[in-house]
């Protein structure tokens, strides 16, 4: 069996499973956030159950719009943190305390390899950055897990990337996913696992790994996934004290494709609007000025991402005319560029920096797109209206390259700007 | 069970952020989401689904986020039944999960705009009765059609759980 079939196989209690096949399987974690609690708790209420199968095992964390900016935001997210009291959950992340859920799962030990984890957000796909199976969920299949602690699934065939070759400098995971989806399509992995290996994957830190398994959802995948080696052990051990059982794939292992990758020569990559499978080297772009510039949300907001943004920014300034926005993805993130002078870095370029949380990724923070705005984001979406105005255009880049264009004013290869 | 809508037709990729933009996510009645479906490319929409309508679409149908709201938004503006040729894997579960009857079929040629269409959800014929043909859908598992008999996943759920 493949990685994802072992991890199906002993959440449902089975000895072997197949593609295809339903099963019924226990799960390890269930995380909700802000926007998607509401609608979760007003349906568990619905299906009459008094207690959560398990309080240990559910993690909240606000991140949607934080600290919330209407009226209506924080009766929601007031409504979630008396459900949270009531239920005993002790994972939970309030405003201040925790930042985006898919960067604050991995960093707080929440996620452990050969974990079934499901979250209502579509990108819980990252947290097979551990070698977890991890799947995006709705608010109704979130209530159904609340009260039963399981979950139907289809045992989804596997895809296989072997991503090989070195990456030039400030060519990055962002670079090698938008590459792939590129290649296979925005449903080019729909119901299916995407699994990343290779010596590139080998040689990624888990923040570089995060980054990839994220965007799985946006070739439709239900789980990205990388098998766990030394790097993920050393990681998950120096958060959690719980044990887990790390499960690979057996070398007879079958998968459904399997692609060869080889990234020796990958430039640059860019998404074009409106959909996350145009991509194009930066190179073939031709010139496209930019009003706004983002980096953050659980895609690139991560430590080694801000690092590639202060080594460009660095005696630089962000061009006169474009919005430079910088949100760190969580707190521990946030304090750690403080400490490492990253932060002092952005604001002396004349960046602004916003608090960690999802920003203007899905539209509703601060950072929103007016009519015919052109942004170039580190996010994971680039669709109709994604970032406020319908009419604005939203391009997806690595954070290198993001930063590289907030200084030229246009969409740049970070190379054309860092000359070795 | 039999449902009956004029046709809306739309293209691939119709993805969440599309049916419902993320700033309407704090609208809690569907009724109030309703209004906004399908603002991202067809901001006619709420009005033209007065009368009930039947969504044919492309591959892809859905994709994006795991927003619940989306199908919520299309089965309160009176969207009887979604037909699309391939959907993305949350949106599938969501509808089935709220009660939105979706089907599997490639069926954007023989039909126009507006076509009267009569579907049976539990066979997948499809009846375009203004062109006078019809049509096959992937029958939905026997799971999805044992949610929806139920009248959703929190029915099915509390069934499970001997609540009903």
């Amino acid at each position: 069996m493949n990685i994802v079939e072992k991890i199906l196989a002993r959440a449902s209690g089975q000895k072997k499973v197949e593609p295809g096949q339903i099963v019924d399987a226990k799960v390890d974690v269930a995380m909700f956030h802000d926007l998607t609690g509401p609608r979760s708790i007003e349906s568990f209420k619905k299906i009459g159950v008094e207690k959560v199968w398990d309080p240990d095992k559910i993690v909240v964390i606000f991140d949607h719009d934080v600290p919330p900016s209407t009226i209506k935001a924080a009766e929601l997210q007031k409504r979630v943190r008396e459900f949270v009291k009531k239920q005993g959950i002790r994972k939970f992340y309030d405003v201040g305390r925790g930042g985006v859920c898919h960067v604050v799962m991995l960093e707080k030990g929440h996620v452990k390899p050969g974990d079934l984890i499901v979250g209502a957000d579509s990108h819980t796909v990252t947290y097979g950055a551990l070698g977890a199976f991890a799947a995006g969920i709705g608010a109704t299949d979130m209530a159904a897990v609340l009260a039963t602690g399981s979950i139907w699934l289809r045992v989804p065939e596997a895809i296989k990337f072997d991503i090989r070759g070195g990456l030039q400098r400030f060519v990055t995971a962002k670079d090698v996913i938008l590459h792939i989806i590129g290649m296979i399509g925005s449903d080019g992995a729909t119901y299916k696992a995407m699994i990343f290996s290779g010596s590139v994957v080998n040689e990624m830190g888990i923040d570089g790994r995060a980054t990839m398994c994220n965007m799985s959802i946006e070739a439709g995948a239900k789980a990205g996934i990388i098998e766990p080696d030394e790097k993920t052990i050393q990681y998950v051990r120096e958060r959690t004290n719980d044990p887990f059982t790390p499960l690979r794939s057996d070398p007879d292992a079958e998968f459904s494709q399997v692609f060869d990758v080889d990234v020796s020569d990958l430039e640059p990559q860019v998404a074009l609007p409106p959909s996350v499978d145009k991509v194009k080297p930066v190179s073939e772009l031709g010139e496209v000025e930019i009003d706004q510039a983002f980096v953050g949300t659980c895609t690139n907001g991560r430590l080694d991402d801000l690092r590639l943004v202060a080594e460009i920014l660095k005696g630089r300034k962000v061009k006169d005319g474009v919005r430079f926005v910088i949100i760190p993805g969580s707190q521990e993130v946030y304090e750690k560029a403080l400490q490492e002078g990253l932060i002092e870095t952005f604001v002396k370029a004349g960046a602004i920096v916003g608090a960690p949380g999802c920003g203007p990724c899905i539209g509703i923070s601060r950072g929103v797109l007016a009519d015919g705005e052109v942004c170039v984001s580190a996010a994971n979406r680039n669709f109709v209206g994604r970032m406020g105005s319908p009419k604005a255009k939203i391009y997806l880049a690595s954070p290198a390259t993001v930063a590289a264009s907030a200084i030229t004013g246009k969409i740049t290869d970070p190379r054309e700007v860092v000359k070795a | 069970m039999k449902l009956e809508g004029k046709a809306v037709i739309y293209g691939d990729n119709i993805d969440t952020d599309i049916i419902i933009p993320g700033r309407y996510l704090v609208l809690q009645d569907p009724k109030e989401l309703a209004k906004h479906a399908m603002e991202g490319i067809d901001p006619k929409f709420p009005e033209k689904a007065k009368e009930g309508v039947i969504l044919v679409a492309g591959k892809n149908f859905g994709c994006g986020s795991s927003r619940e709201e989306a199908p919520v938004a299309l089965k309160h503006a009176n969207v009887k039944c979604v037909i699309a040729e391939s959907f993305a894997r949350i949106f599938y579960r969501n509808a089935i999960n709220i009660g939105l009857p979706i089907l599997e079929a490639e069926i954007r040629d023989k039909v126009s705009e507006g076509d009267e269409l009569v579907v049976d959800v539990v066979s997948g014929v499809i009846e375009n009765k203004t062109k006078g043909i019809t049509l096959k859908a992937k029958p939905l598992p026997k799971l999805a059609l044992e949610i929806i008999n139920a009248g959703g996943l929190v029915h099915y759920t509390r069934k499970k759980l001997s609540l009903e």
